[in-house]
């Protein structure tokens, strides 16, 4: 008998199958749902509708994030339409027995940024959210995709869901990156360098001395944006900087449970002759600090380079993205990206916004403070945290201070513009440096602009009013 | 969920990469607690000249005469990627498209429409390249088969064209006799409730 070495998505699969039939799409258990507004009423009502209970109320966690206003935590500021969907997760949650991070409460966040640090995130699991940025928790180990309202209903009633086995990628990204290139920019390399689909029907597994040594909101900013090359989920193995990140958070197993959950982690990475159906090697040194130009995450460039022109595709369906993403994008194929100039900076979304996001902006917001510079009079700046604590935890550091000095908005957490369910959108002709994950047609308000850039390149395009190369 | 056999319909081609369920269904109209109301919204910014939706574009596909009562929608690679609303699906439904063609399709957008009961079938490149050549001259009618994993067409020679498509056994069994997935499920709860019994205390 032989045995058959294992990718880590292999392993959280048998780990999870509930039943594999020959004619039945395989069923898994699933061991975390976040929900929020969302995208969860219709799932309630069609509960109410057969009059089936959720089967594990504890195994869902529910928190407000896409609708609500960043300026107000009244329930009601950001419009009929949103607090209709609060209240509604109000009462569903109430019915059903889920507990929830309401309006103000010090647990409330993004929920891909309350996860974690909640320690409700945890290696070796499955997490789904009917959001498609779910894909963030496999930075953990986790095994987490966004999944349709349809599917939410369905692990409401059967704490499972069918999927079918997903393809396997490796993305090793080899050596160390350069000095001031951070986890956006290794995200945004690896989609330039795949295409905006070039994962799709993949799990891709991340890994490569530069993907080990970051830190765990790091490889969430990289595992945040799987979804953006079309990737089913993104994975990076945990290890001790996982074990040492979830220890002592407050929803994570403590004390010999801890032990014995450590033990069983430590057993999930790829082993070592397992065979990747796909694998991508990227040098790290080669990354350097990026800034989409089109309007899909892939139409992706380095900042010391120039805005493409259709000729530089070969492939004729290409051609015609650039052509339709420069109209789009008001930019001349030629132009250098240093001499884009910008109208809107918004550092935020579930890609961006923890603490280590806000230091690093607020670090470069502080070396331009230091020669007396502050936001460009033409720019209009805003900073989102994540979560209520993260909020908390810069305000104790004093970055709020440093970035309101600096002429920034400081406001309260939630998803905000990143796709402007609330009233953070942008308008048309709006120009705007953001470090969410989407730069699609409209994403941020009806004819506006987006660069997806890291929180440095945000916060140095905020004061310059342009894209500047920090690095040299 | 209504069962899926065969369809038969005018194919309405968006020449278009990469749509994603933004573009679908944008922002601003999720914010219903129903499941009806969408389809009037559906591809707002691309449909309407006006943020309310009042003046129609004459330039987009939708809006032209020859597409009207349009049930089949032909698509471009990678199409439904981004957010995984399920809204995007169920505006498509509500709008009146049984059925979405492409080379490609974003796994999350595929597996909300099989869930409910639009027909996403991806077709090869070359296939999908002799659909959008005939679809703007012609009033192209596809017939849809779903039990036979067959597209069908008469084409400018009066000869019968087919493709042939695949889903997986499950999906395909699922449309065909629109099941309720949830209550399949809950039909397997011995097999839950031993998986449950054998997961590690931590988990």
């Amino acid at each position: 008998m032989t045995t058959t070495a294992k990718t880590m998505y292999e392993k959280l699969w048998q780990n999870h199958l509930v039943e594999d039939l020959a004619d039945e799409t395989p069923l898994l258990f699933v061991d975390r749902h976040l929900i929020h507004e969302v995208t969860s009423p219709q799932a309630f009502a069609n509960l109410r509708f057969h009059n089936r209970p959720v089967r594990h109320p504890e195994r869902t966690i529910a928190t407000m994030d896409h609708n609500i206003s960043t300026r107000s935590i009244k329930i009601d500021a950001a419009g009929e339409g949103a607090a209709n969907q609060l209240r509604a997760l109000e009462k569903n949650c109430k019915d059903f027995g889920i507990e929830l991070f309401g309006m103000g409460h010090k647990n409330q966040g993004i929920a891909h940024v309350m996860g974690p640090e909640l320690g409700l995130t945890l290696p070796g699991t499955i997490i789904v959210c009917g959001d498609s940025h779910t894909a963030t928790h496999g930075a953990f180990g986790s095994l987490a995709f966004g999944i349709g309202t349809s599917e939410v209903e369905h692990v409401f009633a059967t704490q499972t869901l069918r999927q079918n086995k997903a393809k396997t990628m490796k993305i090793e990204v080899k050596g160390q990156v350069g000095k001031g290139i951070s986890a956006k920019d290794i995200i945004l390399a690896i989609i330039g360098k795949t295409g905006s689909a070039g994962a799709t029907g993949y799990v891709v597994e991340y890994c490569g001395e530069a993907i080990e040594a970051l830190s765990m909101e790091e490889r969430m900013t990289v595992c945040n944006m799987s979804i953006e090359f079309g990737a089913k989920a993104g994975l990076v193995a945990p290890d001790q900087t996982t074990f040492d990140y979830v220890q002592g958070k407050e929803y994570a197993p403590k004390g010999d449970v801890f032990e014995q959950a450590v033990n069983d982690w430590q057993q999930l990475k790829s082993d070592e002759n397992a065979v990747f159906d796909a694998v991508l090697t990227l040098e790290a040194k080669d990354i350097k600090a990026q800034v989409t130009w089109g309007t899909t995450p892939g139409q992706v460039t380095s900042i010391d380079s120039k805005v493409p022109s259709p000729s530089d595709f070969s492939d004729p369906v290409e051609q015609e993205s650039c052509k339709q993403a420069l109209e789009y994008m008001d930019l001349t194929a030629g132009t250098k990206i240093t001499d884009i100039s910008v109208n809107k900076v918004f550092i935020g979304s579930c890609t961006n916004s923890r603490i280590e996001d806000l230091r690093a902006a607020a670090n470069v917001v502080q070396s331009y403070t230091d020669k007396g510079q502050s936001v460009q009079s033409s720019v209009d700046a805003i900073i989102v945290p994540g979560s209520y604590r993260v909020k908390a935890q810069a305000e104790s550091e004093g970055l709020d201070k440093i970035f309101s000095d600096a002429g920034f908005e400081w406001r309260l957490p939630g998803c905000s513009m990143c796709l402007g369910m609330n009233d953070d959108v942008l308008t048309a002709g709006d120009r705007c440096a953001s470090t969410s994950n989407r730069n699609f047609e409209g994403r941020q308000g009806r004819g506006s602009r987006t660069h997806l850039v890291s929180p440095e390149m945000a916060a140095a395009a905020a004061i310059t009013g342009h894209f500047v190369d920090l690095n040299t | 969920m209504e069962k899926f056999t065969t369809h038969s319909g005018l194919v309405a081609p968006l020449d278009i990469a990469n749509v994603d369920t933004d573009q679908i269904i944008p922002k601003q109209f999720l914010q219903k607690t129903e499941r009806i109301g969408f389809g009037k919204h559906l591809f707002h910014d691309s449909r309407y000249l006006d943020h309310s939706g009042n003046e129609p574009n004459p330039d987009f596909i939708l809006n032209k005469a020859a597409y009207q009562g349009a049930s089949i929608l032909l698509a471009r690679e990678n199409f439904g990627c981004g957010s995984s609303r399920e809204h995007a699906p169920w505006a498509l439904e509500e709008y009146g498209f049984k059925v979405i063609i492409a080379p490609s399709f974003a796994d999350i957008f595929y597996g909300n429409c099989i869930n409910i009961g639009l027909l996403p079938i991806k077709l090869r490149e070359a296939e999908i390249e002799q659909l959008f050549q005939l679809a703007p001259d012609a009033q192209l009618n596809l017939e849809v088969d779903l039990p036979n994993s067959k597209v069908s067409f008469t084409n400018d020679a009066g000869k019968q064209v087919e493709f042939n498509f695949s889903l997986s056994k499950f999906q395909q069994y699922s449309l065909e006799n629109g099941i309720d997935s949830v209550g399949w499920t809950l039909g397997k709860l011995d097999k839950i409730k031993a998986f449950e019994a054998k997961m590690p205390v931590w988990q």
